[in-house]
């Protein structure tokens, strides 16, 4: 069974979702973020693949990406980090979520096969929406790694429809039409948007929310109507308050971890 | 059966493995509100008589085809053919387009209207047709060009216009773009999102081009009409490729040959170029499958050219169909050579030149030199009045 799946189904609370970009600010101290935002409660990781034009993410995130780039952080950076990782946790899910391009230059295949032997669990590619994604899902899914598909409130009937069958894992639900870092204002349109889609898909497919998701009020308030929440700017945003100083920024985002992690409800 | 050229995109926006829509999941919708628009609206009678009186009064084509006789002696025993983009109101080709768009998105019911922009002609002639249709309109431009295209932000200004200075990436178009789609993502309701060129997400590739191809389509009735006469070559610079598909569109399936000229900057073995066609490979980049310039990781590579209207990595899909079914070559010519085509044309027929638009020339000007008793039309995409800050630098020249 693919981690992905276990753990929507074994936890006891709604699951937290916690994104950073993977080499921001180098690979070891993403190494040791990974392991204590799993100590404070984080159920999967999603760690970015960075790139040069993240056309979906907004000043944090992009200042991050371009921190770890300059670093020159690869794709095959990002594998062996997850490499590593799994070496003392066999239990927590990683996600890399990222952009098209450095994957179409490693080749389809490659990355398939390179994810398998890094045990990553799924993929997420914010610019390679269903229809663009049939040859790289099919070369994940031969090796049991999950796509994951973004739905966003533009997202009509007919497409929640194709994009919750095509999605595995999660359905990964955009919270507002913006790019990453924007604030959520209105929760009762994410909830009549999340039961229509729940309504709609013909299997059990877990939805997570993201985006504009920064404290413990509203992440509570969404774990109400959804499995699982998503942050991630607000994680990447006390990496670059704390760059002179890696404890206090690990030792800050452990407890902004453990604060939102306690607030999401019970199942 | 012999092959026909002009028959894509397909349904879902691509040119065989080209093109496509690459995006995240909110711009699905207005990209396919816009497909539908379109399809409905700028393929009625009713539009396309609006834009053509509009493009007739307003922007004053048909645009003439000039026959550069002096150059073409001197040159050697071609002729070469100039078709006047310059003479547009705005100067450039790129008012075809914004005016399309413009009128479409007006006719869309949308009220707020974004662009990018390099060397600024795209956002000039955006910013025109907004104040024209009264419309807001702001501008994405990097932080780079804004210095080296300065009369053209100015004008936008003076158009009431805002002008969105870009710092992040390389700080050019290729940033620029990268803004204004995230501008899109957060106001898709009532945005419309005006490409300057070939590029981008399904429909932009289709939707530019067909508004451009009123180049290709004048030229060849006035080849005939003013000249009686046939276009043997075709040549006219890339940068996301919409001057140059709007001149070959009309004639890819004719017995023409064509040329499209990339940016060869410091020259291509440097890799300070902006040549994706000629140096870089088949990726994806602003929405679409298409020859990009990349490093070894997959990462987009920053470019180099003299020109600001060229300087991306990028270029429109149609022309990576073109380059792989052999139909278009395309070649590069260095930030040199454009300068001294600038001067040649500028000195000889009294033409000042966008830089864009002298690298076609520098080309064109070679094959002259070759080529026997061949009617050669360039594609004259702008005037280069808003180069002339760069040239006086260069040149040290106190204006
Ligand atoms: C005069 C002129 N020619 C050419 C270009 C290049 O664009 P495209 O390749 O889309 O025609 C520009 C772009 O700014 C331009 O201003």
């Amino acid at each position: 069974m693919n981690r992905i799946d276990n753990v929507f189904v074994k936890k006891e609370r709604k699951l937290f979702i916690a994104y950073l970009v993977c080499g921001d600010p180098d690979l070891n101290t993403t190494f040791k973020l990974m392991n204590n935002l799993v100590k404070s409660g984080v159920d999967i990781i999603e760690l970015g693949m960075p790139f040069t034009d993240p056309i979906a993410d907004g000043p944090i995130i992009q200042k991050s990406v371009e921190r770890a780039l300059r670093k020159k952080t690869s794709i095959i950076n990002v594998l062996d980090l997850v490499k590593k990782f799994r070496k003392s946790n066999k239990k927590t899910p990683v996600v890399l979520m990222g952009y098209l391009n450095p994957i179409e230059n490693l080749g389809y295949e490659k990355f398939a096969t390179l994810s398998e032997k890094s045990q990553v669990d799924g993929v997420l590619i914010v610019d390679s929406p269903p229809e663009e994604s049939e040859c790289l899902e099919y070369a994940l899914s031969e090796k049991n790694i999950h796509s994951i598909y973004l739905a966003s409130p533009t997202t009509d009937k007919k497409r929640l429809k194709e994009i919750s069958r095509k999605s595995s894992g999660y359905l990964y639900y955009v919270s507002l039409k913006g790019i990453t870092g924007s604030k959520i204002n209105r929760v009762d349109d994410i909830s009549k948007k999340i039961k229509s889609i729940r309504n709609m898909s013909n299997k059990n497919l877990p939805i997570a929310v993201g985006f504009g998701i920064k404290d413990s009020v509203t992440a509570r308030k969404i774990s109400r109507i959804a499995d699982g929440i998503i942050i991630g700017s607000s994680i990447v945003e006390l990496i670059e308050e704390n760059l002179h100083n890696r404890d206090k920024m690990i030792s800050k985002i452990k407890k902004f971890a453990a604060n939102i992690s306690n607030a999401l409800v019970r199942k | 059966m012999k092959k026909k050229f002009n028959n894509l995109p397909d349904i879902n926006g691509h040119f065989d493995q080209y093109g496509g829509m690459f995006v995240s999941e909110t711009l699905i919708y207005p990209l396919k509100e816009l497909l539908k628009a379109y399809k409905k609206i700028a393929k009625s009678s009713n539009f396309k008589e609006l834009l053509d009186s509009e493009l007739s009064s307003y922007v004053g084509r048909p645009t003439p085809i000039y026959y550069a006789e002096r150059i073409s002696k001197e040159l050697g025993k071609s002729h070469i053919y100039l078709k006047r983009e310059d003479l547009n109101h705005t100067g450039a080709h790129k008012i075809n387009n914004a005016m399309g768009q413009v009128l479409l998105a007006k006719q869309m019911g949308k009220t707020r209207i974004i662009a990018e922009t390099g060397a600024g002609q795209h956002g000039v002639a955006t910013a025109t047709a907004c104040a024209k249709y009264n419309l807001q309109c702001i501008v994405y431009m990097g932080e780079e060009d804004i210095q080296r295209q300065k009369i053209n932000v100015y004008r936008m200004k003076l158009l009431g216009a805002e002008v969105v200075p870009v710092s992040s990436g390389s700080k050019t178009l290729k940033d620029a773009l990268n803004e204004a789609l995230r501008d899109w993502v957060s106001n898709v309701d009532n945005t419309h999102y005006v490409i300057g060129s070939v590029a981008g997400p399904h429909p932009y590739p289709m939707i530019v081009r067909d508004f451009q191809s009123v180049i290709g389509y004048e030229s060849k009735k006035q080849m005939k009409t003013l000249y009686n006469k046939e276009a043997d070559i075709l040549v006219a610079c890339v940068g996301g490729g919409s001057n140059a598909i709007g001149l070959f569109h009309p004639y890819l399936n004719d017995k023409v040959k064509i040329f499209g000229v990339e940016a060869g900057g410091y020259g291509l073995s440097t890799g300070m170029h902006a040549a994706p066609l000629n140096k870089g490979k088949p990726g994806v980049l602003h929405g679409n499958r298409t020859y990009i310039m990349e490093d070894k990781d997959g990462q987009i590579q920053t470019t180099h050219s003299i020109s600001a209207g060229l300087d991306y990595p990028g270029v429109g899909p149609e022309h990576s169909w073109l380059k792989d079914n052999k139909r278009v070559k395309y070649v590069s010519v260095t930030d040199k050579e454009a300068l001294k085509a600038f001067y040649y044309l500028t000195e000889k027929e009294g033409i000042i030149p966008a830089l864009e638009t002298a690298h076609a020339l520098a080309y064109a000007f070679k094959i002259a030199k070759k080529e026997k008793n061949k009617n050669i039309l360039i594609n004259l995409s702008g005037r280069g009045d808003k180069d002339i800050d760069t040239i006086a630098k260069m040149s040290r020249m106190d204006l």
